[in-house]
């Protein structure tokens, strides 16, 4: 509850600070201050010290399965604070505003991961996305960004409708909004909730981008500004997962068997799709749109598998993927060329970078001893547990070894490439910020269970 | 009237804001049709709710049933209004830069 109260309460603060204060230094140093009180928040939270304590019986539920991952978002977003918030007061000229829509969506993000009602998650999806537009489109004279922005727009409130016809005929099968709802033992589910179940699900796949529905999102990922890409393609994609598993654990686990060959579909269509278009893009921006697409893929087991070694997969998931792809694209922010030629000879003239945006690659292909090979490995374990995928574990593996290609090109050319003109200057501390990220990704690989005790003990 | 009715009507309502979502190349009546998708749903959760509270209310006259369907109606009203003015600001920001709003200009991504 603190974290819910405290990012809206921060958020709107954070607005008043745009006309109050105009240093962009002192906006940078209040939002900080926010976030660092988040994290505080969150972790009092998780402590079970809640300063609001409001009942919302039905409506939200924290578990420890929640309030963990609410730490792992403050958390993140802190980090993706402190390596790009520089970056952003390139961007237009609301500075400040960026940040209280960034607070806006964490208090989304806190509904989304505990609801108990159909509302709470509606309203909470909402509370994501409407930001995230603004955010898409924060370079106003940029074509692109208007682009993008008005395409994830449509396309937004177009699932948005999917997903509220859903709720309705959910509501209309069983007459009430609780996710807990009683299925009778033996009579069959009836139409109308097959139907409500299925757009929810469409629609939910429509927003954490799985393949039939992914076509916004590379544009949208590559025309909005790269600071911005970094949050809406990681954490937010992260939380939209914890959304969907806990939908379909909660409401239709029962029927399990009865969807699970869409959700297997659909993930092979993911790996698949994302993997090899991802091969033939020449930009890196819209290249790590395409891995996106394709490590949701991977998220996507979980809700495939259902059961607690894809909780707590998706959990290591959300940690590993989003520190790697945030430290790769606070790097990305600072160039000016985003093709692959970009990166070359980057480890000539800043060893340090090169390294870290090494030891980010590495992860999230999945190499041994990152925390990128234990989550994919905690993944395909509970499709295993699960049992009837093994056609879908080897596609994995298969598109896994794909998905090296891409990410080794930026490898190879930071490395084995001359160095162009020296593009890039870095602060002194963001290097270390990227060494620190590096470093977190190894020790999660050694340690996952830092993480994951804290779900039982 | 059985709720049968209302649910094709809404159905109906919904998918023709569908088909004006894929078909046609206005920003603004492509967003009209959303809207449109939107309140289709708004009158589906009234009849359900009203469904709910005869069946509830045969049993027990003094019944609740069917109410938290009415308060969704609003909660889903203020979202739409919100969702309105963020689309007709960016629509506008497009319109500042390109003179239309034309969605046929959103292909420059692509290449």
């Amino acid at each position: 509850m603190n974290v819910l109260f405290l990012s809206a309460v921060w958020g709107v603060m954070m607005m008043f600070t745009g006309f109050l204060v105009k240093c962009k230094t002192k906006v940078r140093y209040i939002a900080l201050t926010g976030m660092l009180l988040l994290v505080a928040a969150s972790v009092a939270d998780f402590a079970g010290f809640s300063v609001f304590n409001i009942k919302a019986p039905h409506m939200l539920f924290f578990d420890r399965f929640s309030l963990l991952f609410m730490i792992i978002v403050t958390a993140t977003v802190l980090i993706y604070f402190l390596l790009s918030s520089r970056d952003m007061e390139k961007v237009g000229n609301y500075y400040s505003e960026y940040f209280a829509l960034i607070f806006f969506v964490i208090c989304g993000m806190g509904l989304i991961s505990s609801f108990q009602s159909l509302l709470i998650l509606f309203l909470g999806i909402e509370i994501i996305s409407i930001p995230l537009y603004i955010l898409a489109g924060t370079e106003k004279k940029n074509l692109k960004s208007n682009e993008a922005a008005l395409k994830y727009f449509l396309m937004g409130a177009f699932s948005t409708g999917i997903m509220l016809l859903g709720i309705t005929f959910l509501y209309g099968a069983t007459g009430t909004f609780s996710t807990v709802f009683k299925l009778g033992p033996d009579t069959p589910p009836s139409a109308l909730m097959i139907v409500g179940m299925l757009l929810l699900f469409f629609s939910m796949a429509f927003k954490a981008s799985l393949v039939p529905f992914h076509f916004w999102t590379p544009d949208v990922y590559d025309g909005t500004p790269s600071v911005f890409t970094s949050f809406m393609a990681t954490i937010v994609k992260a939380a939209v997962f914890i959304a969907f598993l806990k939908l379909f654990e909660e409401s239709f686990g029962a029927l399990h068997t009865k969807w699970q060959w869409i959700a297997a579909v659909i993930t092979a269509a993911t790996l698949i799709v994302g993997n090899i278009t991802a091969v033939f893009q020449q930009s890196v921006k819209r290249m790590l749109a395409y891995s996106s697409i394709a490590q949701a893929g991977f998220m996507m087991l979980a809700v495939f598998a259902l059961n607690t070694d894809g909780k707590e997969g998706l959990l290591l998931y959300a940690v590993a993927y989003s520190l790697a792809t945030i430290g790769i694209f606070a790097v990305l922010a600072k160039m000016n060329d985003y093709t692959y030629s970009g990166f070359n000879g980057l480890a000539r003239y800043e060893p340090l970078i090169a390294f870290s945006v090494t030891v980010f690659l590495l992860s999230l292909a999945g190499i041994p001893l990152t925390a990128g090979f234990l989550s994919k490995f905690y993944m395909l374990k509970a499709a295993m547990i699960n049992g009837s995928g093994l056609w879908l574990i080897i596609l994995a593996i298969l598109m896994a070894c794909v998905s090296i290609y891409y990410y080794f090109r930026v490898i190879q050319a930071m490395y084995f490439k001359e160095p162009e003109l020296p593009q890039f200057s870095a602060h002194p501390s963001f290097r270390l910020g990227l060494i620190a990220v590096s470093a977190l990704l190894i020790l999660f690989g050694i340690f996952p269970n830092w993480i994951l005790n804290w779900l039982y003990f | 009237m059985p709720v049968n009715y209302y649910i094709y009507l809404s159905v109906a309502l919904f998918v023709i804001g569908l088909i004006g979502v894929l078909t046609r190349r206005n920003a603004i009546i492509i967003f009209m049709c959303i809207e449109l998708m939107l309140n289709a749903v708004n009158l589906l959760l009234v009849a359900f709710s009203k469904m709910h509270h005869l069946k509830a209310a045969a049993g027990n006259a003094a019944t609740t049933a069917g109410s938290e369907a009415q308060l969704f109606v609003f909660f889903s009203m203020v979202v739409a209004a919100a969702e309105v003015s963020v689309g007709l600001a960016l629509i506008v920001m497009l319109y500042r830069n390109i003179h239309s709003v034309d969605v046929n200009f959103l292909n420059r991504l692509k290449y």
